[in-house]
């Protein structure tokens, strides 16, 4: 069977969505003629026609707003971001208006906000964000974030079946760098767990996305010195499956957090808060992180490297955690 | 603007129109009561001099369309079938009101009968939304049209833009009220803005405007009415300037000492229901008897929704933390008013690319040299056509 890739998971998931419903729509930049920036829809508006794959004007405000109106409508829309970064353009359609939408009055917003973010793809400062710690701050938000075709394909599809307003962030990085057999048929992944990835002894490691993959490099590395980890990928950020984490941490009784967002603010702040309420007599070290600085993302290579994790900073940082 | 007193409405309806402008302002004038006497939890914005926009705005509204009320648009709520006791309870942050105590003001809605989307307070959020449900609306063969309500201040943010210009390229059937009622909290129109109307806005989108006296409620459900058919008809949104004034303060805790009082007294002889009852009695449509029937009809509803909403429950404090999501408690369902296969392959699929007939129609070819000399004129005035004629009826 054919490998897919990140991103043709992703597109497969749309093209499945929108032929299984029709209240299922795209609206967005770019999306119809030309296939989307990054060419995650095409051939969607060649099927599925203009009434359903929804070109706009550069506008994030009124893709969400509008998009936000047709689920009170009950469509599912799915509105993209050309890039993820310009997500802030619509911050008050997102955070004010759907994720508060359900609470205040009981109206729920089936909208699925999708587009790619992160970096190590030269990108500089404005496309490259991991804005994903913005809106894991807003109640009301899920925040799904992909690392595995199968996981993107299956995670989106639970996204457009969700009732509440769902954040996907898909990371540009693995769109055509990951493969994959996957199932024929539909399956879906449930928003909110958590999965081991690696199982281990000695540490755990919690990473997302992009840095799911550096974490297990590392890991296959740090068996080589004999140091067993377990590597814990969390897939949806918000929210955030604790249970899995106290689990792995009662176990391995060490934590090191791994994520390509900046230090301050991040969700591994949150995760040792998480860990230190609830297993803090299971801990044998300090709970450590590899973050990006905290910074801007720098376009110039040398300091894009410098600036993100690598495996090499994870196994450092693994390492002095086995051995405290 | 030429006063127009012309109305093809029924009796029954202008008498109707009265009970809902005399509700809205009677409402208000308890709640500055109730507020005086500390049972309005938070703020209390009223909309004593802008009845007429949002009664006869709403009214011109069929059943199945859609609204989404700013905060002086509790006339608009109450035409859609909200009663005084779901505004009361509202502010009065009772576990019997619409939204359970978790917002306040006319901060609510229901989407799947009354179709009323509740607003939130960042100013202009609801054009896009409300050009949302329009597009939804079509997709599903619904016909139905939406109508939201901004404020001169408003028309100052970027969302408006976003929103209106979305709207007018996708030919959405939304119908924009613009109460301009010359001040933005302190601020007056002046520095918000140096258009002398608000309706010129329009022009910058290419679609349909209007400009109404918003204190002569005939003159507003009539343009409404016709904006509403026009955007119904396919042919795109309309924004309505109602000209008006603002009649208290921002909010009840603002004594409004910045406005001019010469200025609050040209406008109190302009009043909205003086005028309107006027002209009931010149059209010889009510007696004086008739009058009082409506009015203690009004004081009787609204004395018995006072009374439940200060005999209502406040909410248990644990439902602070209930309801973030939508956990299976709501069906997200569309309500599909052509076939289902229309918009599903094979029928829905085209040819990638875009119409030819897109560029011809706009004008892709470079313009002629003596074209890109033209210079507009400043200030120059030009003849607006109304709504209904170009609509061509």
């Amino acid at each position: 069977m054919a490998e897919t890739t990140y991103l043709e998971a992703i597109r497969q998931a749309l093209f499945e969505e929108m032929d299984r419903d029709p209240s299922v729509v795209l609206i967005g930049e770019d999306v119809g003629v030309y296939g989307g920036a990054f060419k995650v829809s095409e051939g969607l508006l060649e099927k599925f026609g203009w009434e359903r794959v929804i070109e706009t004007p550069i506008s994030e405000s009124a893709i969400v707003g509008a998009a936000v109106g047709m689920g009170y409508a009950g469509l599912r829309p799915v509105a993209e971001m050309q890039f993820i970064d310009f997500i802030a353009c619509c911050f008050n359609q997102i955070t004010n208006f759907a994720a508060k939408s359900h609470y205040r009055w009981g109206a729920p917003v089936p909208l699925v906000v999708r587009g790619p973010c992160g970096g190590g793809v030269h990108g500089g400062p404005f496309h490259s964000a991991n804005p994903e710690m913005y809106f894991v701050h807003t109640p009301g938000l899920k925040v799904v974030c992909p690392a595995t075709p199968y996981d993107a394909k299956g995670l989106l599809k639970s996204a457009i079946r969700d009732n509440n307003p769902v954040l996907f962030f898909e990371h540009k990085f693995l769109y055509r760098r990951i493969k994959e057999d996957l199932p024929k048929g539909d399956f879906t992944v449930p928003i909110g767990k958590a999965v081991v990835r690696r199982e281990g002894r000695d540490l755990t490691i919690v990473s997302y996305a992009a840095m799911l993959h550096t974490s297990l490099e590392a890991a296959a590395e740090l068996e080589k010195e004999g140091i067993d980890a377990e590597v814990i990928d969390l897939r949806t950020l918000l929210p955030l499956d604790r249970e899995t984490i106290l689990a792995s941490v009662r176990k391995t009784n060490k934590l090191l957090v791994v994520h390509e967002d900046t230090r301050t603010g991040g969700i591994a702040g949150e995760i040792a808060a998480v860990v230190t309420e609830s297993a803090f007599e299971d801990l044998d070290g300090p709970i450590r992180r590899v973050t990006s600085l905290d910074t801007p993302v720098p376009y110039a290579p040398q300091l894009e490297e410098y600036f993100l994790p690598n495996a090499a900073k994870v196994v450092a940082a693994a390492r002095e955690l086995a051995h405290y | 603007m030429k006063r127009n007193m012309t109305s093809t409405l029924t009796r029954e309806k202008h008498l109707e129109l009265y009970y809902y402008m005399r509700l809205n302002r009677d409402l208000e004038e308890q709640m500055v009561r109730l507020f005086r006497q500390n049972k309005i939890v938070g703020g209390l914005y009223s909309s004593f001099g802008q009845e007429a926009i949002s009664v006869g705005t709403a009214y011109a509204l069929g059943p199945g369309d859609w609204i989404a009320p700013m905060i002086r648009n509790i006339g608009a709520l109450l035409v859609r079938g909200f009663k005084p006791r779901d505004i009361l309870t509202q502010h009065m942050a009772r576990y019997t009101s619409p939204t359970l105590g978790k917002d306040g003001t006319s901060h609510f809605g229901e989407l799947k009968s009354r179709h009323v989307v509740s607003p939130i307070s960042m100013l202009g959020d609801l054009i896009p939304v409300m050009t949302g449900i329009a597009m939804a609306g079509r997709y599903l063969g619904q016909k139905i049209v939406t109508m939201t309500w901004i404020g001169d201040g408003g028309t100052s943010t970027g969302v408006f833009h976003e929103g209106l210009n979305l709207a007018a390229v996708q030919k959405a059937p939304l119908v924009l009220i613009v109460e301009n009622n010359q001040w933005a909290y302190s601020t007056p129109v002046e520095r918000q803005t140096p258009l002398r109307d608000l309706a010129d806005r329009a022009k910058a989108y290419g679609i349909e405007s209007a400009i109404v006296d918003g204190n002569d409620a005939v003159a507003v459900e009539r343009t409404a009415r016709e904006a509403v058919a026009h955007a119904r008809a396919g042919r795109g949104p309309v924004l309505i300037e109602a000209k008006t004034m603002r009649m208290r303060g921002h909010a009840q805790h603002d004594a409004a000492e910045y406005v001019p009082k010469e200025m609050l007294e040209a406008w109190k002889k302009r009043d909205p229901l003086d005028r309107y009852e006027k002209f009931l009695n010149e059209s010889k449509l009510w007696d004086a008897k008739t009058k009082k029937e409506i009015d203690a009809r009004i004081a009787r509803e609204i004395q018995a929704d006072v009374e439940f909403a200060e005999n209502s429950p406040f909410p248990p404090p644990e439902l602070a933390g209930q309801g973030v999501y939508c956990e299976g408690c709501h069906t997200v369902e569309a309500d599909w008013k052509r076939p289902k296969e229309e918009v599903m392959p094979p029928r829905s699929s085209v040819k990638p690319e875009w119409p030819k007939k897109l560029f011809v129609e706009n004008g892709a070819r470079p313009p002629a040299a003596n074209k890109v000399a033209t210079k507009s004129k400043p200030g120059k005035k030009t003849a607006r056509v109304p709504v209904r004629a170009k609509a061509g009826r």
